[in-house]
């Protein structure tokens, strides 16, 4: 079974990328596969990932532990698995930094208040003290970013950081991100099913769909002339927080593809509105279709009417 | 509609639903109860309109899902009334309730635990007629085919069981159940939280497709301010087991009189990146206190930015109209 199949994009250095998919998409798994920590008996069977001109899959494992939340964190949904209940969470931000070569032990224990201080945990010094069940689910996340960014890293792996908090509280969390990587200039990829959430914090998104990329381009672009049905149905299908008359949702019918039975042709095209006979048999390239967009498609939305688009509504 | 299922709507003229001043308190244990409580809901009162869909929005532990499950009498209620049709429901006991609840249905959350993975669909489904000793078997089998059609499910599917189906179909399974006895009232209690977003679009439309052919009633409890706007009819926002607002969508999300409505609205990021770039959250201090303990007069006025004191922190303001329609529980609602 293919989870990921061949992904190419590159990152700069501070760029904020988004992966926006369903479950099952892949947009996970391609995050792993940057820190190569694909869950065995899952491997890495071909291409290459670079970062700062190393490969990553070629890497030695000494190489590696020191790549891992040295150069690259990350952090997951749920906090709270995250973290080491028995242990404080001082003392679990000092180890991610001993684990590591980069700061000795007395820099490693000053660093902690510090960092506690920049993801805005209120006294930080006592709250350094405190085990994980001490703090909220806000909070978590915030010593978790703390953990990350303490190697101080050049790219922060999100993985759906803010889905399970609470609106008030993904608000902070992506202010605090978004100011981490104005002032800090840490790259961060951001994976969510949330195009809001998306929108909100990456200035170039990934689109992804059974395990490839089927749009991708900077953020306004893709958002505002989505050419794919897949992203132009995505961004349709949730009511927007400015909604002025209702209007009815899309829909995409049926549900995604299995992974080990894929669909012929356009890996999309089942459950597509917009699909031609060419769909079914032959799979479209990633191709160059608007200004740095790229899209999977042999149809695309510039060329579907707006009574198609309308007719898919009812 | 097959005609020995069908139950007869009692004809009333006002509200389907009047919850008045309703309490909810959990005890927390200690030595022989005289631990401290849990006011999960405290003194909350609103009407429901026959067809209307009131969303009930408000963030984990506001007591949003406790109100709607006593609402439904599925827990009792500590303090009180709650009138159905225009009767008293927190009087009711064993069959006189047990009839009730064939008007009233609830749809969960998680479409994977609130079905028996031992039932066939078509028993699942066929299960409240059966409770109610509706129809004989026959009836039962026709009433439950036509109820998966409306609920877009294939009605030969009957004898498959609840793991075969994804997660959107569950919850059409967990609709269909709810719908098959002609309920008047469905509490949809964070129906497509727990669903993919391609999904979550199929089971809206379907909400709403269902209650214009049976002129249903929603009681819509969701944390997703957007999805709320998008199907309610009217809004209460919830704090801290108190309602803090409530009004027409539309007044809801336009000119929200109450600051921490103000906070949450402003809180949603905007999937369009240009209405995005120039939102500018107001972030709340501090976590959200603890029901046990809640703070004194306004129940926001620790995390309020407009709180001033002393009136905020000694004076609970009441929930009152400041508009048309419009009501908040505010000291100086529509500041912010």
């Amino acid at each position: 079974m293919r989870a990921v199949d061949g992904i190419s994009f590159d990152m700069d250095r501070g760029e904020t990328l988004g992966i926006v998919g369903e479950s099952g998409s892949g947009k996970s798994m391609t995050a792993l596969s940057i820190l190569n920590l694909v869950p065995e008996p899952g491997k890495i069977t071909g291409g290459k990932i670079l970062f700062k001109n190393r490969d990553v899959v070629t890497m030695t494992s000494g190489e590696l532990l020191e790549y891992r939340g040295g150069d690259v964190a990350m952090i997951f949904q749920d906090p709270m698995t995250s973290l080491n209940p028995v242990l404080r969470v001082g003392f679990q931000i000092e180890e991610a930094m001993r684990a590591h070569s980069r700061f000795d032990k007395k820099q490693a224990r000053d660093r902690v208040v510090p960092l506690l201080e920049r993801v805005r945990i209120p006294s930080p010094k006592q709250r350094a003290r405190d085990f994980p069940h001490q703090f909220s689910g806000g909070m978590r996340q915030r010593a978790m970013i703390a953990m990350g960014l303490s190697n101080e890293p050049s790219l922060l792996i999100a993985d759906e950081p803010t889905t399970a908090l609470d609106v008030t509280v993904q608000a902070q969390i992506l202010e605090l991100l978004k100011d981490l990587n104005r002032e800090l200039g840490t790259a961060i990829i951001l994976i969510s099913h949330n195009v809001s959430v998306i929108s909100s914090l990456c200035t170039r998104v990934m689109v992804m769909y059974a395990g490839r990329i089927v749009e991708s381009g900077p953020t306004r672009q893709v958002f505002d002339h989505p050419q794919h049905p897949y992203t132009w149905s995505l961004l349709r299908s949730v009511p927007r927080p400015d909604e002025r008359r209702h209007e009815r949702l899309v829909s995409i019918q049926g549900m995604p593809p299995d992974l080990s039975r894929l669909p012929t042709g356009c890996t999309f095209h089942p459950r597509c509105e917009f699909k031609v006979e060419r769909c079914t048999r032959e799979e479209p390239p990633l191709e160059e279709v608007g200004p740095a967009q790229d899209a999977r498609c042999w149809v695309l939305m510039k060329n579907v009417s707006q009574e198609s688009r309308e007719a898919v509504k009812k | 509609m097959s005609q020995p299922l069908a139950v007869v709507p009692k004809p009333t003229g006002g509200p389907l639903v009047r919850v008045v001043d309703v309490t909810k308190h959990f005890p927390t244990g200690g030595t022989f109860g005289r631990g401290a409580v849990v006011r999960a809901v405290d003194g909350v009162s609103f009407d429901i309109a026959p067809g209307e869909t009131l969303g009930l929005v408000g963030e984990s532990g506001c007591g949003k899902s406790t109100l709607g499950r006593v609402i439904m009498q599925l827990q009792p209620a500590t303090s009180g009334s709650i009138q159905f049709e225009g009767r008293e429901l927190t009087k009711m006991h064993g069959n006189e309730l047990r009839m009730v609840r064939q008007r009233m249905q609830i749809i969960f959350q998680d479409p994977y635990a609130s079905l028996n993975p031992r039932m066939t669909i078509g028993d699942i489904v066929a299960e409240p007629l059966q409770n109610f000793g509706l129809g004989n078997k026959r009836d039962r089998e026709k009433r439950v085919q036509e109820v998966m059609r409306v609920c877009g499910l294939n009605p030969n599917f009957t004898n498959r069981y609840p793991h075969e189906f994804s997660g959107g179909q569950r919850q059409r399974i967990g609709i269909a159940r709810a719908l098959v006895l002609t309920p008047s009232l469905i509490v949809a209690d964070e129906p497509i939280s727990a669903l993919d977003v391609s999904i979550q679009a199929q089971i809206v439309n379907l909400l709403e497709d269902l209650q214009d052919e049976f002129k249903l009633t929603y009681l819509f409890i969701a944390h997703d301010l957007s999805v709320v706007r998008h199907v309610s009819d009217r809004v209460a926002v919830m704090y801290l087991g108190k309602i803090v607002e409530i009004a027409t969508s539309r007044d809801v999300y336009d000119t929200p009189l109450h600051p921490y409505t103000k906070v949450l609205l402003s809180s949603i990021p905007n999937p369009n990146p240009e209405i995005e770039a120039s939102r500018k959250p107001i972030l709340l201090k501090g976590e959200i206190p603890s029901p046990i303990n809640p703070p004194s007069g306004c129940r926001f006025h620790t995390r309020c930015p407009i709180a001033q004191l002393p009136i905020c922190s000694e004076v609970e303001p009441p929930l009152e109209m400041k508009a048309n329609g419009h009501v908040a529980a505010c000291h100086f609602a529509g500041k912010l």
